[in-house]
């Protein structure tokens, strides 16, 4: 893949219209996001533009250690990010990221095991931006919605404890629902790829001049690589933060602002 | 002694729910009775183990409770709580549950029928139960791990007369015929006088009453 395409600052600028636009609408039918959409576009071309001299710099020294300090970052950044959509389960941390250092760390070494991708840092920089990505939102909604569970069925959770079930058989019905939110909005958003939306890759290559066939395939390897990072991810933050939730003598604990008769 | 409690409290948030509780349970039937808010569901749990004292002990059977294995301990002292909360599913996949994890072989006609409930109900889905229907489905589950005590939170607070009486019925008989301990927690005096030996009377977190039934509710 050769990038035969050239972007000037004046065409970017260009684009800059349309955000007007977004603003004009917002403030017309007060909206009340002309703020968050002027942040939004301002953020947006700070950080792309920073991260883009930094993987500039990384492919130009062309060294791993430097692709694997990135990647650490972004799984460091994804864990606290994700950890502030958690909020109701206590010590989400940890389990965030340990479920992004892992999902990620196995989807790129399977990838280019299975030689898919040459483990250059061309390939594994951008894949392992999405796949951190996507990890990233999957847990951080599957679990916000363990949060929820908990909340709502403390008396479901508890009575199976009360039988003499452990936390994890207690748990069970409620990680798996969170296990499910987190991973269904890739899941249906990939059924219905090409049909109803053209996902970023493809367009990307296709916009650099790539051949459609080439595009397609390799939007496809992203695709299934994600569907697994985001199960790993899914399964590794819902399986280890569920425990947070329970005592060493298998009590559920109390949440913080609790006054129970 | 079934259970002994001595100076056990504990708060939660700012707020005292248990104050130096000290209280003797004997085997057969204790009501703990007291106002809404006096601390009797928070001692029923403590008798399980769903939640530990911050402070103070509490035996079972002249051993503390802290030696047991929880898993184990819920299994024998079995906990019904007041607000049905049963497992999805049918009412007959609760009890598989239930009898699977105290290791017994499910009975499922005669737990439903000491609860009160007819061999039918076996294949309703616990979505469609009324909360009565409900609340008798969590007693035969209770039932199916074949317990030695049971602990009852309001066990008839959402049923008509004719099923509270029911459900009265089978507790009288399981101590008869299983030689099953009940604690019982009722706000009703009425319903401890009918179904308890022994009542511990709570208020504010405090025991301020404990003896035979028929001196403290006399």
């Amino acid at each position: 893949m050769s990038s035969s395409i050239h972007v000037s600052l004046g065409q970017v600028a260009a684009a800059l219209t349309l955000v007007v636009l977004a603003v004009a609408i917002s403030f017309w039918r007060k909206a009340d996001l002309e703020e968050d959409i002027a942040v939004a576009a301002a953020r947006s071309f700070v950080q792309l533009t920073a991260i883009g001299y930094a993987i500039k710099l990384i492919f130009d020294v062309d060294s791993l250690w430097l692709v694997l300090a990135l990647l650490t970052v972004m799984v460091l950044f994804g864990a606290l990010t994700a950890r502030s959509r958690a909020a109701a389960v206590p010590g989400a941390f940890w389990p965030l990221l340990i479920a992004l250092a892992i999902a990620g760390a196995s989807t790129l070494g399977l990838v280019v095991a299975l030689g898919v991708f040459d483990p250059t840092p061309r390939y594994l920089v951008p894949v392992g931006g999405m796949v951190i990505g996507n990890a990233m939102t999957a847990s951080a909604v599957a679990l916000n919605r363990l949060g929820d569970e908990f909340g709502d069925s403390r008396g479901k959770i508890e009575a199976t404890l009360a039988l003499g079930a452990t936390a994890r058989e207690a748990a069970s019905p409620f990680v798996r629902r969170a296990l499910r939110s987190g991973m269904i909005t890739l899941v249906d958003s990939t059924k219905t790829t090409g049909l109803i939306f053209f996902p970023g890759t493809m367009v990307g290559m296709l916009l650099a001049g790539a051949d459609p066939t080439d595009a397609v395939r390799l939007q496809l390897i992203l695709l299934y690589a994600l569907l697994g990072s985001v199960a790993i991810a899914a399964l590794i933050a819902t399986g280890l933060a569920y425990r947070n939730f329970f005592t060493s003598a298998q009590q559920l604990r109390e949440p913080e602002a609790s006054l129970s008769d | 002694m079934l259970f002994e409690l001595r100076d056990v409290s504990l708060t939660r948030g700012k707020r005292q729910v248990l104050d130096s509780v000290g209280a003797r349970l004997p085997a057969g039937a204790t009501a703990v009775v007291g106002p809404s808010g006096s601390g009797k569901s928070t001692l029923l749990r403590l008798l399980n183990r769903l939640a530990d004292p911050d402070s103070g002990t509490i035996s079972y059977r002249e051993r503390p409770l802290i030696e047991y294995d929880p898993l184990a301990l819920r299994r024998e002292v079995s906990l019904v709580p007041q607000l049905p909360a049963l497992l999805e599913g049918t009412v007959e996949s609760n009890l598989r549950f239930a009898a699977g994890l105290a290791g017994e072989p499910l009975d499922a006609a005669r737990c439903l029928r000491l609860a009160g409930l007819d061999l039918a109900f076996a294949e309703r889905d616990v979505a469609e139960l009324s909360v009565g229907e409900a609340q008798r489905t969590m007693l035969a589950r209770a039932l199916s791990q074949n317990p030695r005590v049971l602990l009852l939170d309001e066990p008839t607070s959402a049923l008509d007369h004719g099923a509270r009486d029911a459900v009265e019925a089978t507790l009288g008989e399981l101590r008869r015929r299983l030689d099953i301990s009940i604690v019982l927690v009722s706000h009703d005096p009425e319903q401890a006088r009918r179904l308890g030996d022994w009542v511990v009377r709570l208020d504010a977190g405090r025991v301020v009453e404990e003896g035979p039934v028929e001196r403290i509710l006399a």
